[in-house]
Formats: structure tokens, C-alpha cells, sequence
């Protein structure tokens, strides 16, 4: 399968001398889920930037479908749409001009820009909307306004930065199910994210990007894989006894009904729970103390700031 | 893109453009009529009725295509370079940075934009000075090409304003300390045969004074330079724009990081 996204020796120095992307290689397969993770300042809103051309790189090349952006930019841009980070609409333009106004720079006729309109309004739960000012919109309906509005051209590419951030759990789960639905249908999804349970059931491959670099890339479920420890969350029923302590697990007494168990990959919840049931102690709910990829996610950055320390 | 799409690109801008100055008409359309409107009646009906010919003509017909030109010229200029801050500064200009539309289409499609606001406010004012006067256009075509020639260099000079412009103060400097001065001293109100030799000289390395008079003939067939230069003067300032404001807009100076 090509890729639908080729990026070498990716550089990015602002003109205040700050290096925001230090030799970014990666790929993204066409068809793919693919999550963009970082922590703030680490480089994914620069990378996406010289995707788009929005930011200049200093040195590098970047492939869409094969297409290098210096050669044919036009070409490039047609197979790709982008949800930027912030909102970057005309606040007085109506809904549904600001579609047929992007379907136009896009060259599409006016009755397909309608029609394309219509379609993913409708999609986005904005039809409704369509004659109001777009600074009427909810937070949640102007993400919702950008998402339509990248994909008013059909890309083959779609690059979302942090689309569902200030979004309710509901409203956040109906994209995903939308993006889900996108995605299966053939189109390539970019995803950046903060909510990392977000990328954990979306996405299928992932890259980590820490102060300019690639410091992981890989499968999402290699990745996870690699989580050696788990901590539980065990709400208990009956009053636990002051420093109780499970043989052969680190445990931590939270309150008096709620202890923490760290599971050795190793390991198994089975042994946890007779030797619970042996200590009297009837279990209630249990949950992960923290997403499973938030764990990885914060141990690759505390090893890739190691890194750099030793260097 | 092919033809067709570069065509659709075109449009899409200056549709949008339009729709903007349209739905903004409080701002973009009444207030350039009001203010033309109050000269006609202070400095053509009252003051002009005491100072007498000029030109050869009364001084309200003599004023009333100065007044147009200085319509024209403000408004082709502030609906570019507001649009485009504006965009800049709401960040939509994006939408275009990241579509596959070249920049020339969107120099071409901000200038006809400016262009269509200069026009129709020039329309609007002309309308009014009939209220006040009678004007028989002497040379048509050369009326109609001066306009246009002259909103679409204006229309440029906005774009170029709103690209190095940082904040909304930024694009009132240009029109404050520079358009209104050259304008009132471009022979609006007044010939330059009034002025001392000095004055008269100096007054000729006034783009505006040209624009002017070019306009000024080609409705009452009378100007106080010659009209063959002052059109080659445009023609010259509208290819120095045109090549400038791309060049802006390829390079990303100031659009992208």
C-alpha cells in the first residue's frame, strides 16, 4: 500500500532561532488511522503546518500521495484537508457560505459546492445552522463547522489538530463515531490529541514527537504491548484495615474503601482477587487507575528528556 | 487547477468580497455618500457659489469629478486592505493559504473585489453630485478606463498594506497620513495653474493630481496635465503593484510562518 503521507529530514528553525522540528522522518500509510502525540511545544502543530503550508520549512521534503509539495503544490493541497487547531473562519460569514466559499477555493462548480455543502453539514449536525453567522455557533458546533469544512473538497488526507478539544464527552464521541466512519470509507486520518484514550480507540498507528523529534512510531497495539505494569483501582465493599498490604503486589491504601494494586505484566487480575476474596474483602468495581497509553505516553517522554539530558 | 477551477477560485473571492461589502453597507457604502454628499453642499453649493469658475467651468462642476476620483480611491483602497487584514487576522485567510488556488488568483480576485466597492461607491456618489449639477461625460471610454484603472491600483496598494500591516492601527496610517494629504493636494478642490510656479512643480510628483485630472477630462474635457502620461503613469504603477503584491503573496512574507 503507498503512503499517503512520506515526510524526510523534516526541518523547521523559526526566525528566532528556535528549532521547532530537528529531522522529522515518518510515514503514513494510505487508509490509516494515524495519531500525532506530544506534549505542548513538542512540534505536531509545526509539522502539520508545513504539511499544509502554512509554515516554511528550513529543510526536508514532504510527500502527499507521492506528490512533493515544492514540485506541484497544487496538486498536494487538492488531496488534503485540515481542522486546525484554532478556529480559522470568518466569525460573520454564514454556515453554509463559508463551505461554498472553501468548496469555490477548491475550484469545485457552485451546484457541486452546494451539494457537497448540504451534504456534510447534514453529516455535522449544522443544516440547521446553515443561514446563521458562524460566531453564533457553540464551541462545539464551530469544530464541528471546521471538520465539515476540510472535508467540502473530499480529501484523500484528512489532518485533525486536536478537533475535539472543549468538546463534551457526548458530542466527542458522536466525531470519533463520524471520523470512524470517514476513515472506513477510505479516507487517511492525521489525529493530534491531548485526550490519549482518543487516539487509544481510534487509531491505528501512532508517533510520538518530543521537542522536534520522532521519538516513538509505531502500531498502537505493539506499543501497548509494551506496558510492563498496570496500576487498578479496586472500590471495595467493606472497610479495608489500616495498612493492608496484598503479598507480592505493590498495593497503596487510598481510603478506607478504595485500594490501588500494580500488576506486573506477568502477572494476572485472577491471583488479585482470590487473595482479596481470602483477605474477606469483596470487590465492587475495578477500573484502570490511568489510560492504558497515557502510561507509555509519559514514560517515552520521561525516557526521551533523559535522553536529551545525556546528550 | 485548469482554467475552469482557476475561474471558480476567482469568482468564489470576489463573490465573497462582494457579499462582505454588501452585507457591511453602513459601513462601506453610506458613510463615503454622506461624506461626498456635505462637499457638494458646503464646498460646491455654498463656498462654490462665492468663488466662481473654474477651469472654465462653475466650481461645483469642477469639484464634482475630483470628489468621485477621491471616492473611488479611498474606498478601492480601504475594502482590500481591511478584507485582507481582517482575514489575516481572523486567520481565514488559511482557507486559501492551504487550497490549491495560486496566488494570482487571489491578488486578482482581492483587486476586482476592490475594485467593485470603488466602482459602486463611485457609481452612488456620481448619482448624488446630479442632485447639485449636470454633468455631460465628455469622453466615455477614458472616463470608465481611469476609474478602473485607478481603483485597480489602489485595490493593489491595500493588499501591499494589509500584508505588512501587524494590527487594525496599521492600516489607517497609510490612508490617514498619506492618501487623504496626496488626495486633498491632487487637485480635487482646487486647479494647480492657481498654485506659484514652486507649488505647481511639486504638485506634478502627485500620482493622485494625475488620476484626477485624467478622470476630469475624460468627463468635462479639461485637465492640468497631460492625460497620455498620466495613463502610461498608472499603467506603470499598476504592473510595479501587481509584480510587488505577488511577490508578497509567493514569498508568504508576513501569511506564512
Amino acid at each position: 500500500m503507498s503512503n499517503a503521507l512520506s515526510i524526510r529530514q523534516l526541518r523547521k528553525t523559526y526566525a528566532n532561532g528556535h528549532t521547532a522540528l530537528d529531522g522529522i522522518d515518518l510515514d503514513v500509510a494510505e487508509g490509516d488511522f494515524f495519531a500525532l502525540l506530544g506534549p505542548n511545544g513538542a512540534g505536531k502543530s509545526t509539522t502539520i503546518g508545513v504539511i499544509c503550508s502554512l509554515v516554511r520549512k528550513s529543510a526536508g521534503s514532504v510527500e502527499v500521495f507521492g506528490i512533493d509539495i515544492d514540485r506541484d503544490f497544487a496538486a498536494a493541497r487538492r488531496q488534503l484537508g485540515v481542522v486546525p487547531q484554532e478556529f480559522n473562519f470568518n466569525h460573520f460569514e454564514r454556515v453554509g457560505d463559508i463551505l461554498v466559499t472553501q468548496a469555490g477555493y477548491y475550484g469545485l462548480p457552485l451546484a457541486l459546492a452546494r451539494e457537497r455543502s448540504e451534504k456534510y453539514l447534514g453529516k455535522l449536525d449544522l443544516w440547521d445552522k446553515r443561514t446563521q453567522p458562524a460566531r453564533n455557533l457553540s464551541g462545539g458546533m464551530k469544530r464541528r463547522l471546521m471538520i465539515a469544512r476540510a472535508l467540502v473538497h473530499e480529501p484523500r488526507l484528512l489532518i485533525l489538530d486536536e478537533p475535539t478539544a472543549g468538546v463534551d464527552i457526548e458530542l466527542r464521541r458522536s466525531m470519533w463515531e463520524f471520523l470512524r466512519e470517514i476513515n472506513a470509507r477510505g479516507t487517511t486520518i492525521i489525529l493530534t490529541t491531548h485526550y490519549l484514550e482518543e487516539a487509544e480507540s481510534l487509531c491505528r498507528n501512532i508517533a510520538i514527537i518530543d521537542r522536534g523529534r520522532i521519538v516513538e512510531n509505531t502500531g498502537m497495539r505493539e506499543l501497548l504491548r509494551r506496558l510492563d505494569r498496570e496500576v487498578f483501582v479496586f472500590d471495595v465493599s467493606g472497610e479495608l484495615p489500616p495498612g493492608f498490604t496484598l503479598e507480592g503486589y505493590a498495593t497503596r491504601v487510598v481510603d478506607a474503601h478504595t485500594l490501588e494494586v500494580t500488576v506486573e505484566r506477568a502477572g494476572n487480575l485472577n491471583a488479585v482477587f482470590e487473595r482479596l476474596t481470602a483477605g474477606g474483602i469483596a470487590v465492587r468495581s475495578m477500573r484502570n487507575k490511568a489510560n492504558r497509553l497515557e502510561e507509555l505516553f509519559v514514560a517515552l517522554l520521561a525516557r526521551s528528556k533523559e535522553e536529551g539530558a545525556t546528550a | 487547477m485548469n482554467r475552469h477551477e482557476q475561474f471558480m477560485a476567482f469568482a468564489t473571492i470576489l463573490v465573497k468580497e462582494v457579499r462582505r461589502f454588501f452585507r457591511i453597507w453602513p459601513q462601506t457604502l453610506v458613510p463615503p455618500a454622506i461624506t461626498v454628499a456635505l462637499y457638494y453642499v458646503i464646498f460646491g453649493s455654498l463656498i462654490g457659489s462665492r468663488i466662481g469658475p473654474m477651469g472654465g467651468f462653475d466650481y461645483m462642476q469642477f469639484v464634482v469629478p475630483g470628489l468621485i476620483m477621491m471616492a473611488v480611491i479611498t474606498n478601492s483602497y480601504a475594502n482590500v486592505v481591511s478584507s485582507f487584514f481582517g482575514a489575516k487576522f481572523q486567520h481565514s485567510i488559511e482557507e486559501l493559504l492551504v487550497s490549491p488556488t495560486p496566488e494570482w488568483i487571489i491578488l486578482l480576485g482581492y483587486t476586482m473585489g476592490g475594485v467593485a466597492r470603488g466602482v459602486c461607491v463611485g457609481v452612488i456618489v456620481t448619482l448624488l453630485s446630479l442632485a447639485f449639477t449636470s454633468l455631460e461625460v465628455v469622453h466615455p471610454w477614458l472616463t470608465v478606463l481611469v476609474v478602473f484603472a485607478t481603483s485597480v491600483l489602489f485595490s493593489m496598494a491595500g493588499l501591499v498594506n494589509a500584508v505588512y500591516a501587524n494590527s487594525f492601527d496599521d492600516i489607517s496610517i497609510v490612508p490617514t497620513f498619506v492618501l487623504t494629504p496626496l488626495t486633498y493636494l491632487g487637485g480635487v478642490f482646487y486647479s494647480i495653474e492657481l498654485l506659484p510656479p514652486f507649488w505647481r512643480a511639486l504638485s506634478q510628483a502627485n500620482p493622485i493630481l494625475h488620476m484626477v485630472n485624467a478622470f476630469r477630462h475624460g468627463v468635462l474635457g479639461v485637465s492640468d496635465v497631460d492625460v497620455g502620461f498620466a495613463l502610461a503613469m498608472i499603467a506603470l504603477f499598476i504592473v510595479a503593484l501587481w509584480c510587488f503584491s505577488l511577490h508578497l503573496l509567493k514569498s508568504g512574507k508576513r501569511l506564512r510562518q
